[in-house]
This record gives C-alpha cells, sequence and structure tokens, in this order.
C-alpha cells in the first residue's frame, strides 16, 4: 500500500519541469494556488484543468501512475463532490426520487470544487514528484531570505530539514531492523488485543529513540567539530541559477491569471 | 622536525557519582611531529577515545595542557585550529552531514565561508583523492561502509589540513571496507605527508604507523616504534591487545621447537626468515 | 533440527516499480548439530539469507524446511513463531535491540514471548549473566548503563535465553575489541560442543570460518556457488577470488611458504596452531635429509 503511494515522492527524471529552479517551481505553485481561486464558471475552469494537464504533460511523469498514486486522495475528491451533490438545494430540480432531490447548483458546485481540489493536488504533486527535497529545501531558504531579518531562523530551519530528509532512509532501515530483531524474539505486533499491539510497539520505539538520540549527538559533534557555528559568515556550496526557462513559466503564470480575470464571470 | 600536537601531563574525569571519580586519562604526556603516522592503540576503556576528544577540544582538560600547532588549545582559539584539523569518526552515518557526497565533503568549507568558485575546485581534488570522483551526487544510503569514510576523509582533506585525526574509522567496516580506508590513508600519507593520528584497536592498522601509544587505564603505557612495541609480546596481550599475525605465528613456531633469529612484524618477513634459516640449505 | 533451502528466491519491493533481486536458487543443507559458516562478499545476499532461516522472510521462490516446517511464498505468518522458538538470531549489532528496564528484564522478553513461566525465565536470565561472565548486579541495572561489550553480551543472553536448538549468528563480534572478540566467539564454540546447539555463523572472517565451522557456504551475487568443509573450500583458492573472498590468513602464510620450498605441507592449516606445527614438520624433515 505505502509502496504504490507516490504524494511526496521524488522520481529523478530530466524533463523540462525537472530542470526549473525550485525557486520558480515553489512561487508558480504558491501564485497559482491563489490564482485557482479567481475562476467561478465553466471556462475558467475548463481553462484551469487544461492548464494543469499541459504541466502534468510537460513534466514527462507518467499519467497512469500519477493517478494509481494518488487514488486514495481521488476518494476524498469523491467524496466531496456527493456531499455537495446531496446537500446543496439551490437551483433548478434535477432529479426527484424518493428522498433524495438533487439541484443543478449542487451539481455544478460539487463539479467546480473537485476540480479545484484535483487541480491543487495535481499540482503539488508534480511539484514534489519532480523536485528533489533537497531543492525544495534550497528554494524555500533562499524564498524566505527575506524574512531573516524579522530572526526568522530560516536558515536552521532548511538545515534541519534537509538533515532529517538525509536520515529518513536510515532511521528506515534501522526501523526495519530493529522490528525483526524483536520478531526473532518473540515480539508479535500483528496479533492480539490493542492494548497488547500497543504495548508490543514499546520494544521497537525505545531502541529506535536510544539510536535516534545516540545518532543526533553524533551528528552534533561532527558538525561542531568541522567548524558549524550557524549561518553567519557560512557560504554555500548548493547554488541555484534562474534559466530562461524560469522566466518562460513566470511569463505562462501571468498569461493565465490575465485570461482568468477577463474570462471570469 | 615541526611539533603538531602535544600533550603535557593531561588528566581528565568524568563527573561520576562515585566517590573516587576514576581518571579517564592520567597524567598524559606526548609529543606527535610533522609528517608522523600515529597509532594510538587500546582496548575499549583505556581512555584512547577521551584522548581524541581532547585533542579536537570537545573536552577540555582538568589538569596539563594540550597544545595543537604549537598553542595551547582554548575556547578561545578552538575554531581556528579545528580549521585546520580533519576528523574521521566512528559511525560512517552519523558524521555523514549533507545530502550527496559533494554536499558533504563541502560542508566544512561552507563553514569556513570558502568562496563558492574555490568550493568547487577543492571538493573535485579532494574526492578525486580518495578515489570517489564518480560519486558526486549519490546519496549516503546507496554507499557502502567504507566508501562513507572515503567521502569523510576527502570532507577533512579539503580543508588542506595539517592533521588528520581518525577515531576508530576503521572499526565498524567489513574487511574490504577497512582495506579501503587503511590503503587510502597509506597512500596519502605517501603522496602529502599528511600527520595522521589514527586511535584504533586493529593491529594491522597500527603497524604501518611510525610509532605507536599504548594506553592502559588511562596512561600511556608505552611508546615507540611498531618493532619496539611487538617486543613486548605477552604484556600486550595481558592488557587485551592482539599481536601481528606473524608473531603469533613466530611464537608457535617456537613452541614446536623451531629457532628464529629476531622478531618479524610482517608474514613476508617472516617466510624469509623460515627461508634462511631453515629451508635454503 | 535440519534446515535445507531448495532453490530458494528473494525479491524485495515484488511488483512495485522498485523491485530488487536478492536472492536466486539457493540450495543448502544445515544438518542438525553442525556449525556452519555463510560467507560472502558485502551485498552477495547472506544477510537476506539469514531472515530465511526463521521465517522473518518468506521465500519468493522455492522452498525453505527448518524441521518439520515448510515455508513457500504462500505460507501463513501464523506458524512462523513456532519456526523462530526453535531458531535464534543474534543479529549484527545486537545491543541496538535492548530496550527494558533493567537487564534481568531484556533478557526475560524472549522467552516469555514464547510462554516460559515468568520465574522460569528469571532463572535463566540469572543463570545467562554469569555464563556471560557479567557481574551479578548488572541484572538490576539498566542496560544502556552498561559498556558496549557488555551490552552486546546482554542482547546475546536475550537469544539464547529461549532455548533455541539452532543460534544464527550475523557477525557477532563486529565492532569489539581483540579480547572481547575471542572470548564471544569462544562462548559459541563451547556452547555448540557442549550443549550441541546448532550453530549458523554468518561472517566475513575466513580466520573463523576455517577456525570454528564443519561446513561452509558460499554466497555470491544471491546465489549458493560453493558448499562443503573448511578443507574443501578454502583448497580452492582461485574459485573463492574469482567470488571476491581471500583465503584465511593461516592458509595464505602457508601457500607463501609452499611456494617457497617447492612442495605441499601437509593437510590444510586453517588455525595459526596448524600451521605451525605443519610447517616445523616440514622443517624437520628438510633437515633430516
Amino acid at each position: 500500500m505505502l509502496e504504490k503511494m507516490i504524494f511526496g515522492r521524488y522520481i529523478p527524471g530530466n524533463s523540462f519541469v525537472h530542470k526549473l529552479d525550485p525557486r520558480s517551481k515553489l512561487s508558480f505553485v504558491f501564485l497559482f494556488i491563489i490564482g485557482v481561486f479567481l475562476a467561478n464558471n465553466t471556462i475558467t475552469y475548463a481553462v484551469l484543468l487544461g492548464f494543469t494537464l499541459l504541466v502534468i504533460l510537460s513534466s514527462r511523469i507518467r499519467l497512469y501512475f500519477l493517478f494509481n498514486g494518488l487514488k486514495p486522495i481521488l476518494f476524498l475528491i469523491i467524496f466531496t463532490l456527493l456531499m455537495h451533490i446531496f446537500f446543496t438545494k439551490e437551483g433548478a430540480l434535477l432529479v426527484d426520487w424518493k428522498f433524495i432531490k438533487i439541484y443543478e447548483e449542487g451539481v455544478r458546485q460539487g463539479i467546480f470544487i473537485s476540480i479545484r481540489f484535483l487541480v491543487l493536488v495535481l499540482l503539488t504533486s508534480i511539484l514534489t514528484l519532480t523536485t528533489s527535497p533537497i531543492s525544495i529545501t534550497d528554494g524555500m531558504e533562499d524564498l524566505l531570505g527575506p524574512f531573516k531579518r524579522l530572526k526568522l531562523p530560516v536558515h536552521e530551519l532548511a538545515l534541519m530539514m534537509s538533515i532529517s530528509l538525509r536520515f529518513i532512509p536510515t532511521l528506515m532501515d534501522e526501523t526495519d531492523k530493529i522490528l525483526k530483531a524483536q520478531l526473532a524474539r518473540g515480539s508479535d505486533i500483528s496479533t492480539g488485543s490493542i492494548k497488547q499491539r500497543i504495548r508490543a510497539v514499546i520494544p521497537l520505539l525505545v531502541p529506535l529513540f536510544v539510536s535516534a538520540f545516540k545518532r543526533a549527538e553524533d551528528l552534533a559533534v561532527a558538525m561542531e567539530v568541522r567548524g558549524y557555528r550557524g549561518g553567519e559568515g557560512r557560504t554555500r556550496y548548493r547554488q541555484l541559477k534562474w534559466h530562461w526557462r524560469d522566466t518562460t513559466i513566470m511569463v505562462l503564470l501571468a498569461a493565465l491569471v490575465v485570461v482568468l480575470f477577463l474570462l471570469r464571470a | 622536525m615541526k611539533e603538531i600536537l602535544s600533550m603535557d601531563n593531561v588528566s581528565y574525569s568524568y563527573d561520576s557519582e562515585d566517590e573516587v571519580a576514576k581518571k579517564a586519562v592520567d597524567g598524559v604526556s606526548f609529543t606527535v611531529q610533522e609528517d608522523e603516522w600515529i597509532a594510538i592503540v587500546g582496548h575499549n576503556g583505556s581512555g584512547k577515545s577521551t584522548l581524541a576528544k581532547l585533542m579536537i577540544g570537545l573536552l577540555f582538560p582538568e589538569e596539563g595542557n594540550v597544545n595543537v600547532f604549537i598553542e595551547k588549545l582554548t575556547e578561545d582559539n578552538i575554531w581556528e585550529i579545528r580549521s585546520q584539523m580533519g576528523f574521521v569518526f566512528q559511525n560512517p552515518d552519523n558524521q555523514f552531514v549533507g545530502s550527496t557526497v559533494q554536499d558533504d565533503v563541502a560542508f566544512a568549507l561552507e563553514n569556513s565561508g570558502v568562496p563558492f568558485e574555490e568550493m568547487v575546485t577543492r571538493v573535485n581534488d579532494a574526492l578525486a583523492q580518495v578515489k570517489m570522483s564518480d560519486f558526486l551526487d549519490q546519496e549516503p544510503h546507496h554507499l557502502s561502509g567504507g566508501q562513507k569514510q572515503r567521502v569523510a576523509i576527502a570532507g577533512a582533506l579539503a580543508l588542506h589540513p595539517k592533521l588528520l585525526i581518525m577515531d576508530e574509522a576503521t572499526s565498524m567496516l567489513d574487511p574490504q571496507g577497512r582495506n579501503e580506508v587503511i590503503h587510502l590513508v597509506e597512500e596519502l600519507k605517501r603522496k602529502t605527508g599528511l600527520t595522521v593520528i589514527s586511535i584504533t584497536h586493529d593491529l594491522e592498522e597500527a603497524l604501518l604507523a611510525d610509532r605507536i601509544i599504548v594506553m592502559n587505564k588511562g596512561k600511556v603505557l608505552t611508546v615507540g616504534t611498531p618493532e619496539q612495541i611487538f617486543a613486548r609480546g605477552n604484556e600486550l596481550e595481558e592488557i587485551g591487545l592482539d599481536l601481528p599475525f606473524a608473531l603469533r605465528v613466530s611464537s608457535l613456531l617456537r613452541e614446536n621447537g623451531m629457532e628464529l633469529v629476531g622478531e618479524h612484524m610482517t608474514e613476508e618477513e617472516l617466510v624469509n626468515e623460515l627461508w634462511t634459516s631453515h629451508f635454503s640449505k | 533440527m535440519d534446515i535445507s533451502l531448495q532453490q530458494v528466491g528473494y525479491l524485495y519491493g515484488k511488483d512495485t516499480p522498485f523491485e530488487k533481486r536478492a536472492l536466486q536458487g539457493v540450495d543448502a543443507t544445515i544438518r542438525s548439530g553442525s556449525y556452519s559458516a555463510i560467507i560472502g562478499h558485502t551485498g552477495s545476499g547472506k544477510s537476506t539469507l539469514l531472515m530465511h532461516l526463521n521465517g522473518l522472510l518468506k521465500p519468493s521462490e522455492g522452498i525453505v524446511k527448518i524441521g518439520d516446517t515448510t515455508i513457500t511464498a504462500g505460507t501463513k505468518a501464523k506458524g512462523l513463531k513456532e519456526v523462530r522458538r526453535h531458531v535464534g538470531i543474534v543479529f549484527q549489532f545486537p545491543e541496538h535491540q535492548l530496550f527494558e528496564e533493567t537487564v534481568e528484564k531484556d533478557i526475560m522478553f524472549g522467552p516469555m514471548n514464547f510462554g516460559v513461566p515468568e520465574e522460569e525465565a528469571r532463572r535463566r536470565a540469572h543463570r545467562l549473566i554469569e555464563l556471560l561472565g557479567l557481574p551479578p548486579e548488572v541484572a538490576q541495572q539498566s542496560p544502556f548503563d552498561l559498556s558496549g561489550g557488555q551490552m552486546r553480551r546482554v542482547a546475546i543472553a536475550g537469544v539464547l535465553a529461549f532455548k533455541p536448538s539452532v543460534l544464527v549468528l550475523d557477525e557477532p563480534t563486529a565492532g569489539l575489541d581483540p579480547r572481547g572478540r575471542l572470548e564471544i566467539m569462544e562462548l559459541f564454540n563451547r556452547l555448540h560442543v557442549e550443549e550441541k546447539l546448532t550453530t549458523i555463523l554468518v561472517t566475513h572472517s575466513m580466520e573463523d570460518a576455517a577456525r570454528y565451522a564443519d561446513n561452509i557456504i558460499v554466497m555470491h551475487n544471491g546465489s549458493s556457488v560453493m558448499s562443503g568443509t573448511p578443507q574443501e573450500v578454502f583448497a580452492d583458492e582461485k574459485k573463492l577470488t574469482s567470488f571476491r573472498l581471500g583465503l584465511p590468513r593461516s592458509v595464505k602464510f602457508q601457500r607463501d611458504v609452499e611456494k617457497l620450498i617447492g612442495r605441499p605441507l601437509q593437510g590444510l592449516a586453517l588455525t595459526e596452531a596448524q600451521l605451525a606445527k605443519a610447517i616445523a614438520f616440514a622443517a624437520k624433515e628438510e633437515g633430516g635429509r
């Protein structure tokens, strides 16, 4: 199940979207989210949907893979759609069968909200699927740069995030090892009452915490000894480069906003 | 010869609830000269790890002085001094800070504010020295233990250090990884004349050093060349250390009634001795 | 308890885009009462194979037989706990599995999971603390206050405590100093000899394999490529080299001597003592000529 889930995963690639600067991608998604709320009629929602499809195509992520991975979220979207259809009571009555009454406005609203939701999920997925977590971190650090003046610890936050990301696979392996070791000692997590199962998690959690703290301590020592003293006076090895393609998509986004403005009701 | 590091009657004890706090390091003195390779050996708990912490200013001595580059190590000059030394620790995973190989090598450079263009050259040079140039963008969990330690060494080399300290850097590696790392250090030593202090319980590693410092119960038991040290055979075994293979076999051969001239550190020497004394007639 | 593997294959992440083959066509037999060593370089499939020995992994292909239990891809997880009672595994760096408040409780964790009464489990814990050469007062201490070497012993006791009839050891001495290494290996050997404990050692150390095992299985690229007595396996240097493995130091030294004197020494020197004897014997012959 988890293996098939792709939300939040990164798939390396070499497409136009992959090669974009994380800053332009992040700003794009952020502004797009605002732009989505400009849509308020059939034509503007159609434009949004079309635009999103274009982005997906240029990312070269396989559609089948994308929809398969987003299945759990699609379920949520369908649920929203049904809620609207059954509970909005405006406009012409379309269906009147026993206790079920469906109104025109309900269907319209439901479809619009679902498209909005779908478009948002798709675009943010494309962002995480085409951008390595570390690039996202770099991009965020850079975009949030101005907030350093307000004493927001932007650099520290970014470093924390990149180190956490770097240790995720290590800790996953560790969890698996400890789980196997306790299973070999007769521990049993998959059977018994809920209380028993919760108790069976302790032999897994304690060693995991002990090891995570040990790692954190070692890492802190290694960082200190290698001269880490906070963001001040530090140079950066990971450099971000703004290309013509980044300008292009920002222009495209501006065009989209203009179109939405002109076409909205 | 120039002095690189010296311990001058250094003592340290950890806070302990026991009334008589045992000294982890007790009146230790020694000097390391430029271009030397020093191995500090001792069983677990002999005080050698505490010694390492004192050398890099993670701990400061209760008594005595630690001098690095002829300067007394204090809280004020510690950062300046650290920027001229490289470290490799025991656990390959827990010292890998960067998200990729090249990021990790650059970490210490970023900290000392090296300009971007120079970082790129230094990172590439350092990775070439440890033969990891093909792994620039590799993530740590795709590397073997030996490879991670080589990256850690590259991270140290990128600083152009005057001293490289390795704290049990090979003890968690498989034999292949251990060989990779030991041979790499040997080669670096030969080519660049780097000063190396390696804290280890691997005697084959210690054999490659110019001098060995044997630690026992927080004190320096003895200092000398590998030949001098291993001449004291049984004494080393008593404090929980191993002897090199050739020495162990020599003593077994003597038990079997064979006469051998002198002590032999390596297998090659021993085979030659066997030939001249017993088989060439 | 005999263990046998027939044409065992294993795939990680089967049927996902991340699928990776770890084992292929592994055949192996481990007889009750034997001391077997599984050797192979890192990534040869040793660790994956090990987890098949007590049902922690089920084979994607082929059959694993542990005593009377047969495990295939379709076997239900339920019966496997019983198998684990009979086959204990000491994993690499086993001290990472400690979690209880006291050493005693941690050692009792395994036996109590397998239904041993509390009192009996406690008795076993104390006996094992003694057997492993730990001071008796550690029983009531937190395992996290012990030294690394002591923690390792406690973890080993935690596996011995449920009295498995087969003991699987994955690099049990990794990271220990020379004295600790020797003590632990000698302990396992004693258990093997005195209690007839079937022992399976997964190791990088050719010396340990040569010294302790009576049966060696060589793994390479996920397959079992060689097996036999240490004498048989270590006689074939060329083949071992092709699997990126070397000879035990004593055998290597024997070969060096043989090259020099131009004739073979008697037997294969699996230990340093055997080596010294063989050389002394050859020297005497030489002198007598």
